[in-house]
């Protein structure tokens, strides 16, 4: 058990702890940091797998935007000072078994696929290969992914705005 | 060398998954369920990237990463108007109190 094996583990054990307060939890605020240690746990992840871009943008995008847009979320919807702020559940023990089901089909997939692995390569800076990859190989999806951005910002202004008259 | 290969990293995806799918199918509040949805594309995403590092060494699935997190950016924007609007019609955003396209 070396240096890095111990980190994975410690940041496996953060994201799944996190993801367990934020299905277990029935204040939707805690649900919420529970979800942001989840982002935190998966960027650690990322950096050991070598993606230091990704991590990056997963911080700056999931950390910085989308859990602070749901937090809003929450803010706009619910008054904190009553209980409205809890959330309850339906069916968790039927959920419980379907999603153990499902669990127990991907992890017999994971581990009886002869996967086709190669040992990794050393750690090297990526920003500059994805860079080249956005700008040659995968142009056109670069461009329709900034065109469906925009449609979706303007249209989530749209419909989010309080209608008059 | 470390011992952690290409099954630790899809193990931990297939963990998390499960834990966005739980919380989507069970939980009464949208928001809750839109923060199971974001969990569950995370799970996607580490195989990507762990796809990209022990299968794939071009960065292909890095880019794919990128390309998921941006349209996930985009679907929690539409999806956090929409409740808002549901709020404003049905002052809740109980999921089982919204049962009818009516105006």
């Amino acid at each position: 058990m070396n240096l890095f094996d111990l980190f994975f583990y410690a940041l496996a054990a953060l994201t799944v702890v996190s993801a367990l307060v934020l299905v277990f939890s029935r204040n939707v605020i805690y649900s919420a940091v529970g979800l942001l240690f989840a982002f935190f746990g998966v960027a650690g992840i990322y950096v050991l797998l070598a993606a230091d871009f990704v991590a990056v943008v997963q911080i700056l995008v999931y950390v910085g935007g989308i859990l602070i847009l749901l937090v809003f979320g929450v803010m706009l919807t619910q008054r904190i000072t009553n209980i409205e702020m809890r959330t309850g559940t339906l069916q968790l023990l039927p959920a419980l078994v379907v999603v153990a089901g499902v669990l127990a089909v991907l992890l017999r997939m994971v581990y009886k696929t002869p996967w086709a692995s190669y040992a990794p390569a050393e750690f090297n800076p990526t920003s500059a290969k994805l860079g080249t990859h956005f700008m040659t190989d995968y142009l056109i999806p670069f461009e329709i992914v900034s065109v469906l951005l925009l449609a979706a910002l303007i249209g989530a202004a749209f419909i989010a705005r309080k209608e008059r008259g | 060398m470390s011992s952690i290969g290409l099954t630790h990293y899809l193990a931990l995806s297939a963990v998390l998954f499960s834990l966005g799918l739980l919380c989507v199918i069970t939980k009464k509040n949208a928001v809750t369920v839109l923060m199971g949805i974001e969990l569950i594309l995370n799970a996607a995403n580490i195989n990507f990237i762990a796809f990209a590092r022990f299968v794939d060494t071009d960065l292909d699935g890095q880019v794919f990463a990128v390309f998921v997190i941006v349209t996930a950016a985009a679907a929690a924007a539409v999806a956090l108007a929409i409740v808002l609007n549901l709020y404003e019609r049905l002052k809740s955003i109980n999921l089982d109190e919204a049962d009818s396209l009516a105006r």
